[in-house]
């Protein structure tokens, strides 16, 4: 097809019309979600029972010292875990991304895979992963911190995946025509087309990610399972054994250990990543306003990075993209014609096979598994899960009642916003699993203290996301749309429910269905804590699943776990979904 | 089609060349119909046509960017598939990759060939000297103009020393300043013989461009596309712009450009033409009512009658763009055409001198006599008891004609005018049409 062509100034292009449902691909989706869906129920079983099957021989015991002067240790140890879970996130994301964005028939499974375990709470595989992996290694220090990373790789890699296979997707078809026409081999491609298109989301999902990172390493590290204490040296223990001992003094140290790793980290690293990445912004005209950074511009000076870039990787670079490029020259001499095709077709069939056959018995062994529990049982957990419901939503209305006013005044007043802006940021950046254990240490002397808490970790770990998305939303209303409520005199009510309610529509919404992830997530760890020796509770799903693997009823902690994960999805499909097509609808505010 | 047979051996020949969508009733969407063309050395082709009429389809078909749907493309003889041939594109967005700097981007397709670094920088110093670059090596992209960053995508292009060089609308991105400038740099280049390239193939919707430029001058018509008219220019270079031979061809070429027949068709081509035509919906143009009522009240000013080309110039605006509204305003009879000449209907003249109400109503007559679409939607909503029905339906039947994004296209034009008309309303949250009850 010829692109359309462009209208002439005094005629308007024509507004699209609404995204309109291809009716032909709907049963197939559903039936490749389906698909998906058991999959993955299969493969939580097979996480589980490698778990069960291996809880017998693990003996462990944790010495976590207070004293702050192991707290650079402490935290090099948890910098360490984020990093080497970052890494692993990061080249797995742009495999995925890559096959996905590539391959059309693996398109058709991963996508919808990706969704799925991108809505699915990662804190509930938390027991299953970590008996896993401890059993995998008998010696405990390596299965245990496996089994963190393996736990925050979980929770960073699909958006990162995401952002890479739709940054693919929307490469510009001149840039990639040049690319096919220049010859470019696929190495080459993708290094100096795929890959730079892309860095920019990738820098920006990546620190998500990575802050994402940290609310689970905190629950990781402070990981007590029943009389098995996994509790690894770091950041996150430091802090909830200070709190158990009730040390103010070290809690303080901690906590300030955290905020300098955190600021360190974002002024060492995310900054000057930021302006080098501004090189990969994809405009035709310089926009004013450029990152400038002076840690990058002292790089950028003759330093010993710019050196090792200069006489290794890029000698190794070319050496490499010249051996494609010949490799390339010498495929196109000997085949005329694609001729490998068919045994590819044939091998990708048996694999299809093999995956399936699995599937189906990790099925059936999970329905064994299930079967076994009564329907009292059943009902016991759908009654916990409509409580830890009504939590995690009553926690998202008290999030949204204070961050949308709030946020409003920030997004209306550049000099507030100023102000604002660093101390919110600083504020987000506390994993609130970090700063669990320090809230109890008060609440947990009130009548009620727990569920007051494990509200609170609620608000904590998603209130962010909500009131910096609210922010967003309302520094994008137009100046012209403020100017025009003033001209016809709008009141207060009238002003919020003609401009900024339906402004700001489109990022509340972002902001909720992160926020509503994210506290699904919180509620493992907020409803059940080992502290000060014993264990404070709370009732709901997630405190279900946590004394189910505390107690060993694998049954139990199956069941509760595919519960949340199936709960999760579909309010993830029939609400949010929704409210985002509206917003991307609707709601759009279009120049 | 004849073309001019010199007895040459064309570089890169184009047989029975055609592009269609099959659609899933058995049906198919003709894009490009049946073509046949050459590239010869030692000439600089120029592929015209309006926008959307399938010319870079055309071009992206002869460079092996876009698989024909049917026949095939020789490249000295042997088909296009086994080997590739040596060619280049400039593209009319440019097409650099902003990441890297101007010698960067030159030397890409160089690397992709497995030239070694040292020789690669040579070759790449060579050509930026020879587009006027020097000095601009370490520039990214974003930091150039619009003209600098064209001149960087023709090194680009040349470096590789491709024996065709391919054009798509290489100046349209560009100022009128600039575009000159750079067609006469082009020129020199090759009139100087500074570059190896032995044919040059340029796809544009510039009528002067390609008479300044070409020595060949292939006309495309549209729906589906074919070759429509072809003229050879036997002027020395440089041309001028107010040369009488210069001014008759451009002339030439304008008529052939808005010429409904196919003069040049032999009897049997025209049959099939014809045929597909009939097969084919109505295809509506994309317009609003709003910009037809401007061009109409235009003409009406200036006594119902003027020639298309003297009124994109007062309007500033290329023929081509002027099409679409011209043809909307010819397809519900409120204007006519002859020879290149706009001549304005009795119910055109009403419509530009009525207020918004008449308007209306003429728009309203008009779309019904005219527009089988129009008039579906009217009959099927006047049928149904609550006179509502969702836009899908529609869109559905659409689908049968259209490829999936024409036939939104269509359906939402439809929907302008039938809102304008007020035929019906349209619900846009609920994509429900309501028939608007008199």
């Amino acid at each position: 097809m010829p692109s359309p062509a462009p209208l002439p100034k005094h005629l308007t292009p024509l507004p699209p019309a609404a995204a309109r449902p291809a009716s032909s691909h709907r049963a197939w989706a559903f039936l490749i979600d389906i698909a998906v869906f058991v999959s993955v129920f299969a493969v939580i079983f097979g996480i589980y029972s490698i778990g069960r099957s291996w809880l017998g021989p693990v003996k462990v015991e944790a010495e976590i010292s207070q004293n702050p002067r192991s707290l650079p240790l402490y935290a090099m140890y948890s910098l360490v875990r984020i990093l080497v879970a970052y890494a692993i996130s990061l080249v797995f994301a742009l495999a995925y991304g890559y096959v996905a964005a590539k391959s059309k028939r693996a398109e058709l499974v991963l996508i919808p895979l990706l969704d799925i375990l991108q809505s699915i709470p990662v804190l509930s595989f938390l027991p299953g992963v970590m008996l896993a992996m401890v059993a995998l290694f008998p010696s405990r220090q390596l299965g245990v911190e496996l089994g963190s990373i393996i736990l925050i790789f979980t929770g960073q890699v699909w958006n990162i995946a995401f952002s890479f296979y739709s940054s693919l997707k929307t490469v510009p078809r001149d840039l990639r025509e040049a690319a096919i026409i220049y010859r470019f081999s696929r190495w080459q491609r993708f290094l100096e087309l795929d890959l730079p298109f892309s860095t920019i989301g990738l820098v920006w999902n990546s620190m998500m990610s990575v802050a994402g990172g940290w609310f689970f390493l905190m629950a990781c590290e402070m990981f007590v399972l029943g009389d098995k204490d996994f509790r690894l040296p770091g950041l996150g223990s430091y802090l909830q054994t200070a709190a158990s001992n009730g040390n103010t003094r070290a809690l303080m140290w901690g906590l300030g250990a955290m905020v300098a790793v955190i600021v360190l980290m974002d002024q060492l690293i995310w900054r000057p990543v930021i302006a080098w990445a501004d090189k990969f912004k994809f405009e035709q005209v310089e926009s004013s306003g450029n990152a400038h950074h002076s840690l990058l511009n002292f790089i950028r000076r003759e330093s010993f990075l710019i050196r090792m870039y200069r006489r290794i990787l890029h000698p190794v670079v070319d050496w490499m993209t010249l051996k494609f490029a010949s490799g390339a020259k010498r495929a196109a001499e000997t085949f005329a014609a694609p001729q490998g095709a068919r045994p590819r077709r044939w091998i990708g069939w048996v694999f299809a096979g093999l995956g399936a056959m699995v599937v189906v018995y990790g099925v059936y062994r999970t329905i064994g598994e299930l079967a076994q529990l009564h329907r009292a049982d059943y009902f016991e957990l759908l009654r916990s899960a409509g409580i830890t419901f009504l939590r995690v939503n009553l926690a998202l209305l008290i999030g949204a009642i204070w961050t949308i006013p709030v946020g409003v005044a920030i997004g209306f007043s550049p000099r507030f916003a100023r102000l604002m802006q660093p101390l919110v940021q600083l504020a987000a950046s506390i994993p609130a699993t970090a700063l669990f254990p320090v809230i109890l240490l008060f609440l947990i002397r009130l009548r009620g203290g727990i569920e007051i808490a494990a509200m609170l970790l609620m608000l904590l770990g998603t209130q962010w996301y909500i009131l910096f998305n609210v922010i967003a939303g309302a520094m994008a209303i137009p100046t012209d749309l403020k100017e025009a409520a003033q001209v016809f005199r709008f009141g207060t009510f009238d002003r919020w429910r003609h401009l900024i309610l339906p402004g700001i529509f489109p990022y509340l919404v972002t902001g909720m269905v992160t926020a509503s992830g994210g506290a699904w997530n919180a509620s493992i760890v907020a409803e059940y804590f080992h502290f000060q020796g014993r264990i404070v509770k709370a009732p709901g799903l997630g405190s279900t699943i946590s004394s189910a693997s505390d107690a060993g009823h694998f049954n139990v902690l199956l069941a509760s776990t595919l519960i949340m994960a199936t709960v999760v999805v579909l309010i993830n499909r029939l609400v949010w979904r929704r409210l985002y097509r509206l917003a991307s609808t609707r709601f759009k505010l279009e120049t | 089609m004849s073309s001019v047979s010199t007895g040459v051996e064309p570089i890169i020949e184009a047989r029975k060349l055609e592009k269609f969508y099959p659609q899933p009733d058995g049906n198919r969407i003709q894009v490009i119909a049946p073509t046949d063309l050459a590239i010869y050395p030692g000439q600089i082709i120029a592929l015209l046509g309006p926008s959307g009429c399938g010319k870079s389809t055309m071009l992206r078909m002869l460079t092996g960017l876009s698989p024909a749907s049917s026949g095939s493309v020789y490249w000295h003889g042997q088909p296009v598939g086994g080997e590739t041939p040596n060619v280049s594109i400039v593209f009319q967005s440019f097409a650099l990759f902003p990441w890297m700097t101007v010698i960067e981007n030159v030397e890409a397709p160089l690397e992709a060939r497995g030239v070694a670094e040292f020789e690669r920088h040579k070759r790449a110093l060579r050509i930026i000297d020879a587009v006027g670059l020097d000095g601009f090596e370490s520039a990214y992209p974003k930091e150039l103009s619009g003209g600098m960053k064209q001149r960087v995508g023709v090194a680009r292009a040349l470096v590789v020393e491709p024996e065709v060089l391919f054009m798509d609308e290489p100046f349209s991105a560009l100022d009128v300043l600039t575009a000159e400038t750079l067609r006469g740099e082009l020129l020199e280049l090759w009139l100087g013989k500074k570059i190896p390239t032995r044919a040059i193939f340029i796809v544009t919707h510039n009528i002067e461009e390609a008479v300044v430029l070409a020595d060949r001058i292939i006309v495309l018509g549209r729906n589906p596309a074919h070759i429509h008219a072809e003229f050879t220019v036997d002027m020395a270079h440089p041309r001028d712009h107010k040369e009488p031979q210069f001014v008759e061809l451009v002339d030439q070429i304008y008529r052939a450009l808005t010429r409904q027949d196919h003069p040049e068709a032999t009897p049997a081509e025209l049959q099939g033409i014809l045929a597909a035509k009939q097969k084919r919906a109505l295809m509506l143009p994309h317009t609003r009512p709003g910009g037809m009522a401007g061009l109409l009240e235009i003409l009406a000013d200036q006594g119902g009658h003027a020639d298309l080309h003297v009124l994109a110039d007062e309007l500033s605006l290329e023929v081509d763009a002027l099409l679409p509204t011209v043809d909307t305003a010819v397809l519900l009879g409120l204007l006519k055409l002859e020879e290149g000449d706009a001549i304005i209907t009795p119910d055109g003249e009403a419509f530009a001198k009525g207020d918004i109400q008449e308007r209306k109503k003429i728009f309203r007559a008009a779309v019904l006599a005219n527009v089988p679409l129009l008039r579906q939607m009217e009959q099927a909503l006047k049928a149904k008891a609550n006179r509502t029905l969702p836009a899908e339906f529609f869109q559905d039947l659409l689908d049968e004609h259209f490829s999936e994004d024409e036939s939104r296209r269509q359906l939402e034009t439809a929907i302008q005018w039938g809102r304008y008309a007020e035929l019906f309303d349209y619900d846009a949250a609920s994509g429900k049409l309501t028939l608007t009850e008199i």
